[in-house]
């Protein structure tokens, strides 16, 4: 029972940096946005994170500078593949590598500095239920706001007007427009959305997660979390499945090599790849049904026409 | 996918990098003046093992001054990309090269045999030619002295390690350390975590919660990132840093750390390619060359303990004592090495089998 809930527990915490730069990137792709930025808004993300919530004391301020500068990152992808049409994934895969070498430069004053610990939620009694206690009790208040996120997402994609016009111009940029929706604001809007999720995602990684910055230190999750996007068919409840599963294996395969399970250590670090990707593709087996989920005009760009 | 699109962006990094070592403007130079190259496998900001070897690369600077122009890459990865880093810097003029990761092993070799002129310096590796040099740190010296420690420190015998992939220089590290521990603690057992790369803290924090989960109130790393002792100290376990001294992120619980220090090699060697009596040699230098060394311990470890710790450390660092002193059995009960004997250097070089009391099997 304390092996689950430790892997458990774990796996929430592992999951959440992936969860909200990933929630963030689906609403941009329904848009019809494709921005393979995503690493670079993470880590610019966690640097501005870092510095603020170590310059101020406040972990939730050190949030919404994060947050503004991951919008930041994604206003300069926007207005190259939005205004100036730039080819969408060329600006993207330049964003990332452009967020590494930033971050790095603006991370110089903080390399060896660390953060105290962000605190858990504790209800007497309540948290200490077991299993449950801790994971649904316990956590830190990102990892709510994270959950809090998918469920706003589906909600505003599925149920609002609003949300029904973002998914109209990522399915037909062109009919849209014809309907008199301003499909270049709208983008513009969801791309800053989720250039802000992932600097959330960056800055849960370094004043929460290892409250430290090391250069690079997102290590690829930028990538994790598009692939995530993808292999959910860009529904959001498909999403938190896929992140918790993903973060499931990660943990769970640390585990199983430290019980000394007979499995080469390369194969079992292969494994939350191999599952996540696995189990999406199962689920999501109607390749009908994703090619109608998938945005028609993703990664297109839009030329007004009169 | 995504490790593709990964590693794809970690090269081009790499390739940002080396693109700006072409991108200087070339400026006829003095002959006497040396340009010399690092080559790095993560970031120079790491606080780890990549951000001593450029420690050492500014030692150089700043003891040659105007004799050299020194110059890193950072982040290139281990395999094919570095070959074509080394190739572009051979050709712009570099006439010393350190390749500081073990995976650069079989390009440096190959590059270095198409430029006969340029000197090349491989850290961690064993082959060698006219103009590739190796060196490296016996970091297993280390291990003994924080075996020892941890043998007094533990209160429940078990031992979390968090390595990066399973090759012998990370598992010199575990036998030396399980040997040294178990000479305390004969019953102490040690869980090995690998992470499968060098440095991704997030990761390398997983691993050390999953080793505490487990039982384990001792923290051990050979990754790059202080984030297992950061968790260590969050967690209430003792930990040992790697490569730099990593009291900062575990003020009350990080005992010492085993800090490399590549600098008086670097300039040692430097100094030789400007006087022209530079060779290609095999250094393995450890405590008592000043390559390695551990900082102060804790003021948090009980006196008996340190007490312990130091002579460990200052038997080793003597001579007195080795850290593959016989008799070493493996698991499966063969005497590896002899009572009385010392393991010789080139079964250490080698070592891909576990000592009793690692948990779990290495398979080939």
């Amino acid at each position: 029972m304390h092996e689950l809930t430790a892997i458990l527990v774990s796996m929430v915490l592992s999951a959440t940096p992936l969860l909200l730069a990933a929630s963030g990137e689906l609403v941009t792709e329904k848009s019809g946005v494709l921005n393979l930025g995503v690493e670079g808004m993470m880590v610019v993300g966690a640097v501005v994170g870092f510095g603020v919530a170590f310059g101020t004391d406040s972990a939730i301020a050190g949030f919404a500078v994060a947050a503004i500068a991951g919008a930041l990152m994604a206003a300069l992808f926007a207005v190259l593949t939005l205004i100036f049409l730039a080819n969408q994934v060329a600006t993207g895969l330049a964003l990332t590598i452009f967020g590494l070498g930033l971050s790095a430069l603006m991370g110089k004053a903080y390399i060896g500095k660390t953060l105290p610990p962000v605190p858990h939620l504790h209800i007497p009694g309540i948290s200490d239920i077991p299993l449950v206690g801790p994971l649904i009790f316990g956590e830190n208040a990102m990892v709510y706001v994270s959950v809090a996120f998918v469920i706003a997402i589906a909600w505003y994609l599925s149920r609002t007007r609003s949300g029904l016009v973002l998914r109209s111009i990522g399915e037909n940029h062109d009919a849209a427009h014809a309907l008199g929706y301003p499909v270049r604001r709208i983008r513009f809007l969801a791309v800053l959305f989720g250039g802000a999720m992932s600097g959330l995602g960056g800055a849960y990684l370094s004043i929460v997660y290892t409250p430290l910055w090391t250069e690079g230190m997102t290590a690829g999750r930028g990538w994790i979390a598009l692939a995530l996007v993808v292999f959910s068919t860009w529904k959001p409840w498909r999403l938190l499945f896929g992140a918790y599963l993903f973060g499931f294996f990660s943990i769970a395969q640390l585990h199983a090599q430290g019980f000394a399970v007979p499995i080469a250590p390369e194969f079992l670090s292969m494994l939350p790849y191999l599952a996540t990707i696995l189990v999406l593709v199962i689920i999501s087996r109607d390749a009908k049904r994703i090619r109608l989920n998938a945005p028609a005009a993703l990664g297109k760009a839009f030329r007004a026409t009169a | 996918m995504s490790i593709k699109r990964r590693d794809f962006i970690i090269g081009a990094g790499g390739a940002v990098a080396a693109t700006s070592v072409l991108g200087m403007p070339y400026i006829a130079r003095a002959a006497d003046k040396l340009k010399a190259a690092w080559i790095l496998v993560g970031p120079s900001g790491d606080m780890g093992y990549s951000y001593q070897h450029d420690l050492g690369r500014l030692a150089v600077q700043k003891e040659l001054g105007d004799r050299v122009e020194t110059h890193k890459v950072e982040s290139v990865p281990e395999g094919a990309d570095c070959e074509r880093v080394l190739t572009q810097l051979a050709n712009q003029g570099y006439g010393l090269i350190f390749t500081t990761s073990f995976g650069y092993m079989d390009q440096t070799i190959k590059v270095a045999k198409n430029f006969p002129k340029v000197k090349f310096e491989h850290a961690t590796g064993y082959k060698r030619s006219a103009n590739v040099a190796t060196y490296n740190i016996r970091f297993y010296e280390g291990r003994t002295v924080q075996g020892t420690l941890a043998g007094h420190l533990s209160k429940s015998g078990i031992v979390g390690y968090v390595g990066s992939i399973p090759i012998p220089e990370v598992i010199m590290g575990i036998d030396a350390f399980t040997l040294a521990f178990r000479k305390i603690r004969p019953d102490g057992k040690v869980k090995v975590i690998y992470v499968n790369g060098w440095f991704d803290p997030g990761k390398e924090a997983d691993a050390a919660k999953a080793l505490i989960d487990q039982g384990a109130d001792i923290i051990c790393q050979h990754t790059d990132s202080p984030a297992p002792v950061q968790t260590a100290e969050a967690r209430g376990a003792w930990a040992f840093g790697q490569s730099s001294d990593m009291a900062k992120f575990g003020p009350t619980h990080c005992v010492t750390s085993n800090v490399d220090n590549w600098a008086p090699y670097y300039v040692e060697r430097t100094k030789m390619v400007l006087d022209g009596s530079w060779k290609s040699t095999d250094t393995w230098g450890g405590l008592a060359a000043g390559m390695l060394s551990m900082p102060t311990f804790n003021s948090h470890v009980p006196a008996a303990a340190a007490a312990d710790g130091m002579k460990a450390y200052n038997d080793v660092k003597s001579g007195a004592r080795h850290p593959f002193d016989g008799p070493v059995v493996d698991k499966s009960g063969a005497t590896k090495v002899a009572a009385g004997a010392n393991m010789p250097d080139g079964q250490i070089a080698g070592l891909n089998w576990y000592v009793q009391g690692v948990e779990g099997d290495l398979r080939s």
